[in-house]
């Protein structure tokens, strides 16, 4: 029998109510049996469903255009055209499938930008369990059309009041349900976040990306990538997109966080206006594990800040922060405006319009490879687009509007 | 304490069992909740109406644990500048003689000092504190604050769960002191109208499976209990006590929201301890309760 990770280094653990241990225990034996055992044919199932509902595997195509721009072999993963539009639903389907062998009667989960609600919501409507999503009150109103999308799949969405609203609390608030409720629900976590077994079991959902990126790159430049560059909120794209290139020490990986407005942090009220974790984090424990942190100096938790809801969380997850640690993973940052800017170079040169969170991923590229000064990364650079914009178009339209874009069209109504 | 102590469960208890002679009344409030000044004037006021051991809580931004009631409570302690430090002060400053039990979230302990969790409990000892509970830290994750607390005599103090059961039962009673916190109901703390019924079976559970530990550390229950009757009816179901935080917190935020003087809130509060305590007696008195060793 396989055995799980608890631990990435000093990072990981189980920090939750011993109300939830009982039911940690038997998630961790789920996953050793079903996930890394197949027992039962789990990992069949879950790939089948992953080709006819999900739509994979996703293509690895050339930017060309980005390819022209900056001298660089680029490809792109395109988690975008996974169903729902992001690669939320690998994970999602995941453990929606597993909480069905496991034979629990309802799901939970939190959602920041509503992506990983989505694709629960889908992911248990397709699998016949109810749902039920806690997202933060701003978030809702920075994605409302996954709000709806949620609803419309037969979920529930409560919303989360309490704090800023954002991701943090909603995952704080699903715990409580979870703590309530954990003898018939699985809580669905959106991220490789939370305690063991999550960290584990989600990036072993999510390494499909990462599966497939090599062999396709292997077919179609003839050797592995020199770089591979990913967003990172919680890690999940990331890690689904690093897992199977850890091992291959020639190709760079790197994990692009948001810069939001600013990189400092403003102790005095608590407030860090980016989501930066892995570059200036310090270690603590949140959310039921040890790993890089937003935090003061006493140890409170601050609230971050990004354009992108599902970048704006004040941890990381626990084996991203360590493979930060030993040098594996170099983190990089990108702030709001740059973001905005390459959503909307990535929209009019490529013809895909990202999800914000992507958008930070292609605002790396402008900055080490756009400048005078440019870097130059080792090739071909495979990016991952982890999912597609039409979420976030609301939030463009205003954000754009309230700026002046070297490169974005107008956003004026048409009378 | 000699090593061999250590490892033996029943002796590592500092003065908490003691509290747990008689029904014991353990009340919970957020220290610094809503300002530092009142909220000395209301763990006072738990004291002067019978409290046996206060759970006093230092305050952090993600309370996971906690329903509306104690996240607000946090909130509002928070925002009027409670940090640890503070938090320390505040023990130094309260005028009681019950014993203090520490009720935090683990990164708290973990921030503080230059040495991660003992630089804590080093700091909490020397102002009196004489336990910790701390509701993110299962038993898989203590052993460095277990070890910081056998260090400078301190309880560490475990939640039992309804779902807590079998060996993991047992690792919990192993590494217990100072008594154990008997979780009445699933879900986050909040008061109640009706006790939960699961209370006699998790007291049933710790008997049966708890070792040697289960008869010689108390057993508090908590979770919900809100009123003298409840308190009764807990004790009387083989409890050696009661802890109750939502209904007296309640309290201090009504107060807070009606600006009513901090004195009529501290008498309500007192009065309301009174009530909870004389429960716990009267429960006490409806069974026949062997003694404790
Ligand atoms: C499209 C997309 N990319 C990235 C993320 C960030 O999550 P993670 O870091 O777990 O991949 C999100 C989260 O909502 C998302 O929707």
């Amino acid at each position: 029998m396989s055995n799980s990770e608890t631990k990435f280094g000093d990072y990981g653990g189980q920090y939750v109510p011993e109300a939830l241990m009982p039911a940690i225990e038997e998630l961790t034996d789920a996953y050793e049996r079903y996930v890394l055992d197949n027992e039962d044919g789990f990992v069949d199932e879950f790939r089948n469903r992953l080709r006819d509902f999900g739509g994979r595997p996703t293509p690895l195509g050339r930017a060309d255009q980005l390819s022209e721009r900056y001298g660089h072999e680029i490809y792109l993963k395109r988690e975008d055209l996974v169903h729902g539009g992001a690669h939320k639903l690998n994970n999602a389907l995941g453990q929606v499938l597993l909480a069905k062998y496991m034979g629990k009667e309802r799901i939970i989960a939190e959602t920041g930008a509503g992506q990983h609600g989505t694709a629960t919501a889908m992911a248990a409507a397709h699998l016949d369990v109810p749902c039920e999503i806690y997202m933060g009150r701003r978030d809702i109103n920075r994605q409302r059309p996954n709000v709806f999308r949620m609803r419309i799949n037969g979920a529930e969405v409560n919303p989360v009041d309490v704090g800023r609203g954002t991701l943090k609390e909603a995952i704080s608030e699903t715990m409580r349900d979870w703590a309530t409720t954990v003898e018939t629900t699985h809580y669905v976590i959106g991220s490789v976040v939370g305690p063991a077994p999550f960290p584990a079991m989600v990036r072993d959902f999510q390494s499909v990306i990462s599966e497939e990126a090599r062999e396709q790159a292997i077919e179609r430049t003839g050797g592995l990538p020199g770089t591979v560059v990913a967003c990172a909120g919680g890690g999940s794209n990331t890690m689904g997109a690093f897992a199977e290139f850890v091992d291959d020490e020639g190709v760079d990986l790197i994990a692009v966080e948001a810069g939001g407005s600013a990189l400092d942090v403003d102790e005095e009220r608590g407030v860090a206006p980016n989501s930066a974790s892995l570059s200036i984090g310090e270690e603590g424990v949140l959310h039921g594990a040890r790993t890089k942190l937003l935090q003061d100096g006493h140890g409170q938790i601050m609230e971050s800040h990004s354009i992108s809801s599902g970048l704006d969380y004040s941890g990381v997850g626990p084996e991203l922060a360590h493979l930060v640690d030993v040098g594996r993973v170099t983190p990089a940052t990108v702030g709001d405006d740059a973001a905005l800017e390459a959503f909307h170079r990535l929209s009019t040169d490529e013809g895909i319009i990202p999800a914000l969170e992507t958008a930070h991923a292609f605002g790396f590229l402008e900055e080490a490879l756009g400048g005078d000064d440019a870097t130059k990364l080792a090739e071909p650079i495979v990016v991952n687009v982890s999912g597609r914009g039409d979420k976030d178009l609301e939030a463009v339209i205003e954000e754009t509007e309230a700026r002046e874009l070297p490169n974005a069209p107008t956003m004026e109504v048409f009378e | 304490m000699s090593s061999s102590d250590r490892d033996d469960p029943a002796k590592r208890a500092s003065g908490l069992e003691a509290a747990f002679d008689e029904p014991a009344f353990v009340p919970y409030l957020a220290a610094g909740d809503p300002d530092f000044e009142s909220s000395l004037e209301y763990v006072e006021a738990l004291a002067r109406g019978g409290a046996d051991v206060i759970e006093l809580g230092l305050p952090f931004s993600e309370p996971i644990a906690e329903g509306p009631t104690i996240q607000r409570a946090v909130a509002r302690a928070l925002s009027s500048g409670m940090t640890p430090e503070r938090y320390f002060e505040f023990c130094e400053r309260l005028d009681v003689d019950v014993p203090l039990v520490c009720m935090t979230y683990y990164n708290l302990i973990y921030q503080y000092g230059d040495e991660p969790v003992r630089s804590f409990v080093e700091r909490a000892a020397a102002v009196g504190i004489e336990g910790f509970v701390v509701p993110d830290l299962p038993a898989e994750e203590a052993d460095l604050l277990r070890e910081a607390c056998d260090e400078f005599g301190l309880d560490l103090i475990f939640i039992v769960a309804p779902t807590t059961r079998g060996e993991r039962l047992e690792r919990i009673m192993a590494q217990v002191s100072g008594y154990v916190y008997v979780q009445a109901r699933l879900g986050v703390t909040g008061a109640r109208e009706t006790v939960s019924d699961h209370t006699a079976e998790s007291l049933q559970r710790i008997a049966e499976r708890g070792g040697s530990a289960a008869t010689d550390v108390p057993k508090a229950v908590g979770f919900g209990i809100s009123s003298g009757e409840q308190a009764a009816a807990v004790v009387e179901a083989g409890a050696d006590g009661v802890i109750v935080g939502s209904a007296l917190v309640d309290i201090v935020a009504e107060g807070d929201e009606t600006g009513r003087p901090t004195d009529a809130v501290a008498a309500d509060l007192e009065a309301m301890a009174r009530e909870l305590k004389e429960g716990a007696l009267a429960g006490g008195q409806r069974r026949p309760r062997p003694e404790r060793t």
